[in-house]
């Protein structure tokens, strides 16, 4: 059946958490009612990116972008919209006036710098729908190698598009491949690392959740290229719609005769299984994860022997992350030399990022690379919330780094970002002002690697331990002269001893944030003071006499009865009772309470 | 949380156990989906369904158990009613989730994750749930609420008290 219009609702997970499946329910009830069902077609599609202004719906022919959408809105983009033709220009996301409203996000930089080849099918097609995949090109590229090439001309081809790994160590793909390709064995698998644990980071989940064709195609074109015919896909209990909409897919390509026995007649055959994490860390990382999906404890195994040729019970593997594979059809399709003219010289194609935190514009982006972070955060990201300034951007998540402000012209890619103390990792970029106290962060980044350390090697599983002990120390005021030292010996020492990258990467948090912000350890150790004013036993709160009204409000909230004072006249806190929960401040309608670092 | 009912409905917990176990009977990697699918089954995984389950797949308890207190998503021990899942992922600390974190705990009056006493609420701190832009975000048995401040939290718990 042919449409006038479509309606496409953001359905990733941010959107459904504001209620985007209900106004689909909603959009469907009022479109049935004004007897336009045969003409106008709803879909819930992936993620578009731009949660901060979701809910998003996008109405097409026009592409009209609507932002912030709620249920009561839909009676007036159904009656409005679709029955009248008038663009309900209240919603519209970008310029309100363009005459043309498909032009209204040309001037929106979030869009505006964007390249989208991962998350090219986001947003745009129902995840649910095979057909609408392979309208866009879906399986195609899989058609293309089995029957036009050999393995190692595929593999040549990903090793010249120079593809690196889009999980955090950025390992030459076509590399991995060829290693796993030359390996001697009867079976061989190829795994999908779709473990995304990285807090802050949920790329993968909106290429699965919003493209899960695209993963199974790239799969499969690994398989062949590889000589494995079963695959598994490691993926996240937490991630509820994303292990759904797979399950979806491998039906449908099974039913498509995409997965399965002979493959568009040939005589390849491939399939995939899921697996659900169980909520451990460690499992992202490769040997860790093989071992849990055999079933067992999820402990990492040291290496050598490498996974390409003893990974999975054994056997030669490849584990690639979600949006390496997803950029796999692509470049099978328009060739290595296009994917080589994006990116900078070691570093091709794009990435993926996870902005949040202290940022505008919150959401998924994907940048060519050789992007600024300064880019990222004023084009892309909309700067800073509330005029504060920017400090610094976390990227690589407990594994990485930060940026400071004085590096904000570096390029991203893979060599720039190690060289000044961070990595890539998944592609979590979280944003960070003036407020946020880096020695407070990377106590939360040691806290996370002391929680998910697996226990197997004392290095990490002790060493990590005693790095958040010092700093914990710090932050509450007890740090010593030394502990500075004591740290970065431990760091090194456990860079260089931990069995696996989750331990020999757990102390980047500290020596990055130590590199650029020493001052701020200082601060806390010497002169027992928190300058973002966040740790709390270095606070104090104090009302200030020339702006108290004596309205007694700051009195009756505090849960401790540390302010006392008499209406009308000036009121004071009892530091000795003070439990520093900022009830004061929060209920001071004047601004006479105040947090002194 | 203790069955009331009759020892038939038991059995019938302890027959779909079975059948469980048969589906991935000879399967390689079988025991954490298994343990998922009891756990779906029970809402935790006390000792006897683990017994059945190491008997079932001819593995030891030893690695059932060492499996099951690995990995944070399986519970030896039965939840809430209404479980708190609580993201204390970067994006969501950055915009002061341990502050909620403190709210919750005060108001349920837990000193960390846990259950309350009556049963109806387990608060659980976990990783990022991938609603960043909706940052800080926790889920109720499934429901995510968003851009939190700590004065929301009393409200939220009273909404689900008065639920029963």
């Amino acid at each position: 059946m042919i449409y006038r219009s479509h309606v496409l609702v953001c359905g990733g997970t941010g959107c459904t958490a504001s209620k985007s499946m209900d106004i689909i329910d909603e959009l469907n009830k009022l479109i049935r009612e004004n007897k336009i069902d045969n003409e106008v077609k709803v879909i819930h599609t992936g993620c578009f990116g731009l949660c901060e202004k979701g809910p998003i719906v996008v109405i097409y022919p026009e592409g009209a972008t609507y932002s912030r959408v709620t249920v009561e809105d839909a009676r007036e983009i159904v009656e409005e919209h679709l029955v009248k033709g008038r663009i309900v220009k209240r919603l519209l996301l970008g310029d309100k006036d363009a005459e043309d409203v498909s032009k209204a996000l040309e001037d929106v930089g979030f869009f505006k710098h964007q390249v989208r080849i991962a998350l090219r099918n986001c947003g745009v097609i129902n995840p649910e729908n095979i057909e609408e995949y392979i309208a866009r090109d879906g399986y195609r590229a899989l058609g293309k190698v089995l029957t036009e090439m050999t393995p190692e001309q595929v593999i040549d081809t990903i090793k010249k598009s120079g593809l690196r790994g889009r999980g955090g160590a950025g390992f030459p793909t076509g590399l991995k491949w060829e290693f796993a390709a030359k390996a001697k064995g009867d079976q061989k698998y190829v795994c999908c690392n779709a473990d995304e644990g990285d807090p802050g980071a949920f790329m993968d989940r909106s290429i699965l959740e919003g493209d899960p064709h695209t993963v199974l195609e790239a799969m499969a074109i690994a398989g062949y290229a590889i000589g494995a015919n079963q695959g598994f896909i490691y993926v996240r209990a937490e991630y509820p719609i994303a292990v759904s909409r797979l399950e979806t897919a491998i039906k449908q390509a099974r039913e498509y005769g995409l997965l399965g026995k002979n493959i568009f007649g040939t005589d390849f055959s491939f399939d995939i299984e899921l697996r659900l994490g169980a909520g451990a860390f460690v499992c992202g990382e490769e040997t860790a994860l093989m071992t849990s999906i055999e079933g067992k404890r999820g402990e990492p195994r040291p290496r050598p022997p490498f996974p390409a040729n003893k990974g999975l019970w054994q056997k030669p593997t490849i584990l690639n992350n979600v949006e390496t594979y997803a950029n796999i059809p692509v470049i099978i399709l328009k060739g290595p030399e296009w994917f080589t003219g994006i990116g900078t010289e070691k570093s091709k194609g794009t990435k993926v990022f996870a902005m949040g935190g202290k940022i505008n514009n919150t959401g998924l982006v994907e940048i060519p690379m050789g992007t600024t972070v300064r880019e990222m955060i004023y084009d892309i990201g909309g700067g800073i919330p509330g005029g504060k300034k920017f400090k610094a951007v976390q990227t690589g998540g407990p594994s990485g780094g930060c940026i400071p402000a004085s590096l904000m012209d570096t390029p991203i890619d893979y060599d720039n970002l190690l060289a000044i103390g961070s990595m890539m990792g998944s592609g979590g970029f979280i944003v960070m002002d003036e407020d946020t106290c880096m020695v407070d962060i990377a106590k939360f980044f040691l806290e996370f690697t002391v929680d998910e350390s697996c226990g197997k090697c004392p290095p990490c599983r002790i060493g990590t331990k005693r790095m958040y002990e010092i700093l914990d120390r710090i932050t509450k005021g007890q740090g010593q002269d030394g502990d500075i030292e004591k740290l970065e010996l431990l760091a090194r020492n456990i860079c260089s001893s931990a069995l696996c990258g989750l331990g020999q990467t757990a102390p980047n948090p500290i020596l990055s944030t130590l590199r650029y912000f020493r001052d701020e350890y200082e601060a806390h150790i010497y002169e027992k003071r928190c300058p973002a004013g966040v740790c709390k036993d270095l606070l104090r709160y104090v009302i200030d006499e020339d702006k108290c009204k004596g309205c007694s409000l700051c009195a009756r909230k505090c849960p401790v009865n540390a302010i006392s004072g008499e209406v009308k006249k000036t009121y004071r806190i009892d530091a000795e009772k003070c439990i520093k929960c900022g009830a004061c401040l929060e209920a001071c309608k004047f601004g006479a309470v105040k947090k002194m670092a | 949380m203790s069955c009331k009912c009759s020892s038939t409905c038991v059995d019938t917990k302890a027959q779909e156990l079975e059948r469980i176990i048969d589906k991935y009977k000879g399967v390689k990697g079988a025991l954490i989906p298994v343990l998922h699918e009891a756990q779906e089954l029970y809402g935790y995984l006390p000792i006897h369904v683990q017994k059945a389950i190491a008997e079932g797949l001819g593995v030891s308890l030893a690695e059932v158990y060492g499996v099951v207190t690995f990995y944070t998503q399986f519970s030896l021990y039965p939840k809430g009613k209404y479980q708190i899942q609580l993201c204390l992922g970067t994006a969501c600390y950055v915009k002061g989730a341990g502050a909620i974190y403190e709210e919750f705990k005060k108001e349920l009056g837990l000193k960390g994750d846990g259950v309350t006493e009556d049963g109806m609420f387990s608060l659980e701190a976990c990783r990022c749930i991938g609603a960043c832009g909706l940052a800080p975000v926790i889920m109720i048995n499934g429901e995510v609420y968003g851009r939190l401040v700590p004065s929301d939290v009393p409200k939220l718990i009273q909404k689900y008290r008065d639920m029963g």
